[in-house]
């Protein structure tokens, strides 16, 4: 595993990407630091850290859509297969070596806040619980885009694919007003769901009887929950999702509370990826 | 040792492997021989462990490749069909990585990669970017990544393909050298190379084993009888009058050059060597032989037989002219002996 993260790592840094990633979130943290905290004189920097989330649908493709699709298209992946060590090191490997790509810019920016309280009050605790959530919402998503980097072998399209998935969770909560509140409305929205994650089930397995399956057996148990529990489906859809979604969860974090759901969540988030990228990749094994 | 058994690959319906069975000895030089999709590379990344088996049981030393595949990966070094390089390393940091990964022990690391450096001289180039080496050098970095680790077994996907002649033919000596301290198997669609480097030879075709067997056996099994080849100073006449009574002559076919000369081919019985008695008639009869060498059956023969049954075994209606790989083979390989310089 050290030695699949040292050669990625070093890869990040020998090619550009590396500092791509450090240099748009240094600019951009610079950028709202000064107009936040030393033109306007906010004491919080947790804005600063609020105002550049919208950087992960940047960073987060240009970070993840190389790490398998590129292995794939190069044929080293065959090299990584016949390794005697197991796929998830090998991945875990890349995601640790992403996770410290980013962990380097946002160290730097950790002493933003210190160099602030040279000129005032500063309320560390939020700006570093803030911190924290950040880092660990980057985590979430590059977890994601890995995934989505181990379907393809263009690198192109794992990017604009872990784009289109990191806006749609950016504006999750946004979307989720828009859902209709009433028990049927629901039950529609959540059958979308149920397509989609069949759909995902295809796409992984390849197998579309297993697709169909999973959609089959889910949609089964949604509209017997639906039968039964007809009041409880009364604006669900919308509270899931909100629940479900990550920048949300960031929200307590900046607001100085250290969220340990937050924590969890994002930490499963990101584990469900790494677990799903590892299947991925062992699937290809048998198909 | 490699033992494979009923081993079968299926993609959806269609089969890319079928039922394959066969045990590699160790300290040997395996020839592993098809036409192109013939399923060779399939059945490399199965033994290697790159792709899974839909049926079939592969155990490299007693360990098998899905089960214990940590143990069974440890013995096998691969180089598959396009080598796995990454173009922004330079070959040496390249090695080191692949040691780490393969998880040699840290003391030996640099031990392992300057030896794999050496062996398969490619110290000019270590400190370039991948990249910008020449197929010839990529093929031997990926040869040298195969041999970190000290695996028993190396395995090679048609390590010549796309060099030229003198990088072929380094690349042959490096297997013949490799061969020594490992077990080796290469595939190949060219019987050549097969030929000129193997003890041993796999045919494979259409997913099916056709053939198992050492090169001189396979080429005796299907090569009937050795011929002599002759130009001798003669008429046809004298020349029949000269060999009619010899014996040990299958068949005797002479053809009348200009200048009276005449080409000689002389099909000897089984177990027979008639160059010495033909010699000899010729020296009686003071007719000069200007030129005498016995023509071995090429393995060419054999592939092309081999394969041919089994296509028409496989689609009886469909006459399928075999090989195109005779195009890229060498001229049939003669043997030159000792004729007596005349």
């Amino acid at each position: 595993m050290l030695a699949i993260y040292k050669r990625e790592l070093s890869s990040f840094y020998k090619g550009m990407f590396g500092y791509i990633v450090a240099g748009f979130m240094l600019i951009f943290a610079g950028i709202y630091c000064s107009a936040y905290n030393l033109s306007a004189g906010y004491p919080a920097f947790e804005y600063v850290l609020s105002a550049i989330t919208f950087l992960y649908m940047l960073i987060v493709p240009i970070l993840t859509m190389r790490s398998f699709a590129e292995e794939r298209r190069q044929h080293t992946d065959q090299l990584l297969y016949s390794l005697p060590i197991s796929m998830s090191k090998v991945v875990w490997g890349k995601y640790l070596a992403m996770l410290t790509v980013l962990a380097v810019p946002i160290v730097i920016i950790s002493f933003y806040p210190l160099i602030l309280t040279r000129f005032g009050t500063v309320n560390l605790i939020g700006a570093y619980s803030g911190l924290v959530g950040y880092f660990l919402l980057g985590a979430a998503l590059i977890a994601l885009g890995m995934f989505v980097s181990s379907l393809t072998e263009n690198q192109a399209v794992a990017a604009g694919l872990s784009f289109i998935c990191t806006l749609l969770v950016f504006m999750m909560s946004t979307l989720t007003s828009y859902l209709p509140a009433s028990a049927m409305g629901s039950y529609v929205t959540l059958t979308i769901f149920v397509l989609l994650a069949g759909l995902l089930t295809w796409l992984i397995t390849k197998n579309s009887t297993i697709g169909i399956g999973v959609a089959v057996i889910l949609e089964i148990a949604l509209s017997v929950c639906f039968v039964l529990w007809r009041s409880a489906f009364i604006g669900l859809a919308g509270t899931i999702l909100q629940q479900l979604s990550l920048f949300d969860r960031l929200g307590s974090f900046l607001n100085g509370m250290f969220d340990l759901t937050g924590v969890v969540y994002d930490l499963s988030f990101a584990a469900v990826f790494v677990f799903l990228t590892v299947q991925s990749l062992e699937k290809r094994r048998w198909s | 040792m490699i033992e494979v058994s009923h081993l079968t690959k299926r993609y959806g319906d269609h089969t890319a492997v079928a039922d394959l069975s066969f045990t590699v000895a160790d300290g040997q030089i395996y020839g592993f021989l098809g036409p192109n999709g013939a399923g060779k590379s399939t059945t490399m990344n199965m033994i290697t462990g790159c792709i899974a088996a839909t049926e079939g049981q592969i155990t490299i030393d007693g360990h098998d490749i899905f089960e214990d595949a940590a143990e069974a990966k440890k013995q096998i070094g691969y180089l598959p069909e396009i080598p796995p390089l990454y173009p922004d390393m330079t070959p040496r940091e390249y090695l080191q990585f692949v040691a780490q990964a393969k998880q040699v022990a840290r003391s030996d690391i640099d031990a392992q990669v300057a030896h794999a450096i050496s062996v398969t001289q490619i110290a000019d180039v270590q400190n370039r970017l991948i990249k910008h080496l020449s197929k010839g050098y990529k093929q031997r970095v990926g040869i040298a990544q195969a041999l970190l680790g000290n695996p028993k077994i190396i395995i090679l996907d048609e390590p010549t393909v796309g060099l030229d002649p003198l990088q072929i033919i380094e690349i042959r000596d490096l297997i013949r050298d490799l061969g020594k301290a490992h077990t080796v198997i290469l595939s190949s669609h060219i019987l050549s190379e097969i030929q000129a480097v193997c003890d041993n030879i796999l045919i494979i075709s259409k997913g099916k084993l056709v053939a198992c067997d050492t090169t001189e056996n396979l080429q005796e099994l299907f090569a009937g009888n050795r011929t002599l080849s002759l130009t001798v100073k003669a008429t046809a006449e004298e020349v029949h009058q000269i060999l009619d009574g010899l014996e040990g002559v299958a068949e005797l076919r002479c053809t009348p050059l200009e200048n009276g000369l005449a080409e000689v081919q002389v099909v000897e019985q089984a177990e027979q060597d008639l160059a010495e008695p033909v010699f000899n008639a010729f020296a009686d009869f003071r007719r000069p032989i200007l030129r005498m060498n016995e023509v071995h059956a090429n393995l060419e023969d054999v592939f092309i037989e081999l394969i041919d049954e089994n296509q028409r075994a496989a689609v009886p209606e469909e006459a399928v002219p075999a090989a195109p790989e005779a195009a890229q083979a060498e001229p049939e390989e003669e043997v030159q002996r000792d004729a007596g310089n005349l």
